[in-house]
């Protein structure tokens, strides 16, 4: 009796004590502002600039959201909608920042801060100025609303040793027809994304904008903007991409690819062609050393010959929300994190590329990448085009979704029914 | 004949003895001690279908919260009318009466195996109900890498069959993609079902079945004249747990295709206007819809196999 009981006395002192130590644990142990950065996943590069950009006065952490960039808006703005006070940072992919700016969830930028974005000239441990996508990419309402962290493009990548077997020369800009003709005689699968998600929107996108139309016009006016899919430049892509779906190029799964199957494909047995981020450079050094060396890298293909190709642009904004609890610490937090150095710093630790030239100046970038290379990035972020930037784009990119997938179906006629549907389902009239 | 029909109703009524003081004295008590659970529950799970059904009313988009609208039932009119929900509605329906049918024999079997048998009858029993263990989300995952052309097995395993090789794309059609859903569908719930029927089984009385073969009755004409009859109200009990739960089918649909191919459910249609595109009036409208086509399957369904419940438990 008398043991029970005592075990019992010692039992209670130690839970209590390890409550106490873990509810210590809990609290701020230096008293510095606690700031939350919600950040997309990758290798670690935003987690070091977060550790970089901490100071004496506020301390930056970071929470990480899901892989797939329309799940973290569906996380961010439930929360945001719901004035969460626990999100000061946030990484935006493009396509969503105007659908924040406009629901109110971001807190506005200071101007100096916007025309440093803009113009330069701002402090060498501030936002620099960024690529001309970057900048279109985070106006909205003639306002810069999210700092351009980084910027991401696609290149053409292909296999040199199948280009030399091909007999397809790479030196000049090459053509979508082209290429899936060179594929298809010699036994190759071209690598793209066309599985019913963002990414195949981001090639559709592409093909319109590299034979000089849009998506949409007007996108001010809301629900009564201009659809411009159904075009010469809707149809020209529309032939693209019927051609490759019934060509023997076209790998067998197709209408299931992401840009992680499309690499698989690309680094196997009938690797040719591949439309892809910047990340392949690096992807296969660990697994695949013959592959990395076979790799040649080019601007994107054009959609129509002689027209100069307009690659997707891609990358991550950072955005302050307007019910933070500290809406000028994290201001200061989000100048820090994209200015130069960070932004060479987080290029360097995951292979997303800065948003500013002088990001690009980053000494380590240097020695990772070829100087070609390099500029390749450059260039192909300079003649991005940004998906159309209206806070409609989830619902114009999902009606797209519904009627340019599967690949195999797209058709002469798919712009017109695509863009009455877009049409419909932007004013309520159709289910989406 | 049905061995279920008791004895007369009106020998219960003049048991019914006249309702005491005290009886109404304890009815009231017993209410005052549960009200506070109740109230908990009508909070819980009344409140959101009440504002479920005010929100379907409105034009309402979450991120544009200054163009909230009152639209009375236009949102209705727009998803009855659009040929997205009835496509979705078809797809659904067709999902429920094939699992459920397929489900039905396949649990039949595993049933009459777990009642029969003698040998390793735990492990029998235990590995028929793994399936029912694993969490849907986890086996939906399985049976994804399953179909799959780079990591699955089906088409190696299957490529002896002239239709499929090794580059059968099962997402990539709408047939090919419906099978793939309603097979993991299938697997994952068929042991609830054997489990229900498992029940009902051991109602079955030995000494029925043993009149029935000493009268010269053949193996199916026990099954079909003895058994199921007596098994109604274990069926139906089945059959409405699983018809409600394959009509709302979502798990399997999200992780396999995401609704690709023309495959998905009507409780995937309403996730994607309420979660993914933030239309909140639209989405309240398809759910409330989604609820009524529910209680309407139930309905159906416990007219259709024609139980009394009441009767069948041996009370009055």
């Amino acid at each position: 009796m008398k043991r029970s009981r005592r075990g019992k006395a010692l039992a209670a002192v130690a839970a209590a004590m390890l409550v106490s130590t873990t509810l210590a644990a809990c609290g701020s142990s230096d008293g510095r502002v606690q700031l939350t950065w919600y950040i997309n996943p990758d290798s670690g590069g935003q987690a070091a600039v977060a550790k970089n950009c901490s100071t004496d006065t506020y301390d930056i952490s970071t929470q990480v959201l899901p892989q797939d960039a329309s799940q973290q808006r569906i996380q961010l703005a439930r929360r945001l909608a719901a004035h969460d006070s626990g999100i000061d940072l946030m990484s935006i992919d493009p396509p969503y920042t105007a659908e924040f700016a406009n629901a109110g969830f971001l807190a506005p930028i200071p101007q100096d801060l916007q025309d440093a974005i803009k113009n330069g000239g701002g402090p060498t441990d501030g936002p620099p100025k960024a690529f001309g996508g970057a900048v279109d990419a985070a106006t909205w309402d003639g306002k810069v609303v999210a700092f351009p962290f980084w910027s991401n493009t696609q290149v053409l990548w292909y296999r040199k040793s199948f280009a030399q077997k091909a007999g397809i020369d790479m030196t000049k800009p090459v053509t979508w027809d082209q290429i899936i003709d060179a594929a298809a005689k010699n036994g190759g699968r071209i690598g793209v994304q066309a599985n019913k998600y963002e990414g195949y929107v981001v090639w559709i996108n592409a093909l319109i904008s590299g034979a000089g139309g849009s998506i949409i016009q007007d996108a001010q006016k809301g629900v009564d903007a201009t659809i411009t899919i159904d075009s010469d430049a809707g149809k020209a892509a529309a032939a693209v991409i019927n051609k490759l779906a019934h060509s023997p190029a076209a790998p067998p799964d197709l209408s299931v690819s992401n840009e992680g199957t499309a690499g698989a494909t690309f680094g196997g047995p009938s690797g040719s062609f591949l439309v892809n981020w910047t990340y392949i450079f690096h992807n296969y050094d660990a697994t695949s050393p013959d592959v990395a060396k076979d790799i040649g890298y080019t601007m994107y293909p054009q959609t129509v010959a002689g027209k100069d190709a307009r690659p997707p642009y891609g990358g991550i904004g950072i955005g302050v929300s307007k019910y933070s609890g500290h809406i000028d610490e994290a201001m200061k937090a989000a100048a820090c994190i994209t200015n130069p150095k960070n932004q060479g710093v987080n290029a360097d630790m995951t292979g997303n590329m800065p948003s500013s030239a002088d990001g690009y100046a980053y000494p380590a970038l240097a020695k990772s990448y070829p100087a070609d290379l390099l500029k390749l990035f450059q260039d192909s972020v300079e003649a991005a085009a940004p998906r159309s930037v209206t806070p409609y784009w989830s619902d114009i990119s999902s009606a797209i979704q519904s009627t340019w997938h599967p690949p195999a179906s797209v058709g002469e006629s798919t712009p017109k029914s695509s863009a009455s549907f877009i049409d419909e389902v932007l004013h309520g009239k159709r289910l989406l | 004949m049905t061995t279920l029909t008791t004895p007369a109703a009106s020998s219960a009524a003049s048991k019914r003895s006249p309702v005491s003081d005290r009886s109404i004295a304890e009815n009231r008590l017993g209410q005052r001690l549960i009200a506070p659970a109740v109230i908990l529950m009508l909070i819980v799970t009344a409140w959101p279908m009440v504002r479920a059904l005010y929100l379907s009313l409105f034009r309402y988009r979450l991120t544009t919260p200054d163009d909230r609208q009152f639209v009375w039932f236009r949102n209705y009119l727009t998803v009855l009318g659009d040929g997205l929900f009835w496509r979705v509605t078809l797809n659904t329906v067709i999902i429920m009466v094939v699992t459920v049918a397929v489900e039905l024999v396949v649990g039949f079997v595993f049933a009459m195996v777990m009642h029969r048998i003698i040998f390793a009858r735990g492990v029998m029993r235990t590995s028929i109900l793994i399936p029912y263990g694993i969490i849907t989300v986890v086996s939906a995952f399985a049976w994804q890498f399953t179909f799959s052309i780079n990591n699955g097995w089906v088409n190696s395993w299957f490529d002896w069959l002239p239709w499929i090789s090794a580059d059968t794309n099962w997402y990539g059609a709408h047939w090919p993609a419906m099978f793939a859903i309603m097979v993991s569908e299938i697997w994952k719930t068929t042991p609830f079902m054997s489990l229900l029927l498992l029940a009902g089984l051991a109602q079955v009385s030995e000494d029925m079945l043993e009149a029935a073969q000493v009268d010269g009755a053949t193996w199916w004409q026990r099954f079909f004249k003895v058994i199921l009859p007596n098994m109604r109200a274990a069926i139906m009990v089945a059959v409405l747990f699983r018809a409600l739960d394959a009509f709302r089918i979502f798990d399997n649909i999200y992780v396999m295709t995401k609704g690709a191919q023309n495959t998905e459910s009507s409780s995937f249609l309403t996730y994607r206007q309420v979660i993914e595109q933030f239309q909140l009036g639209m989405g309240s409208a398809l759910s409330v819809l989604l609820f009524l086509t529910v209680l309407l399957l139930a309905f159906l369904i416990v007219r259709l196999f024609r139980v009394d419940l009441a009767q069948a438990r041996g009370e009055g």
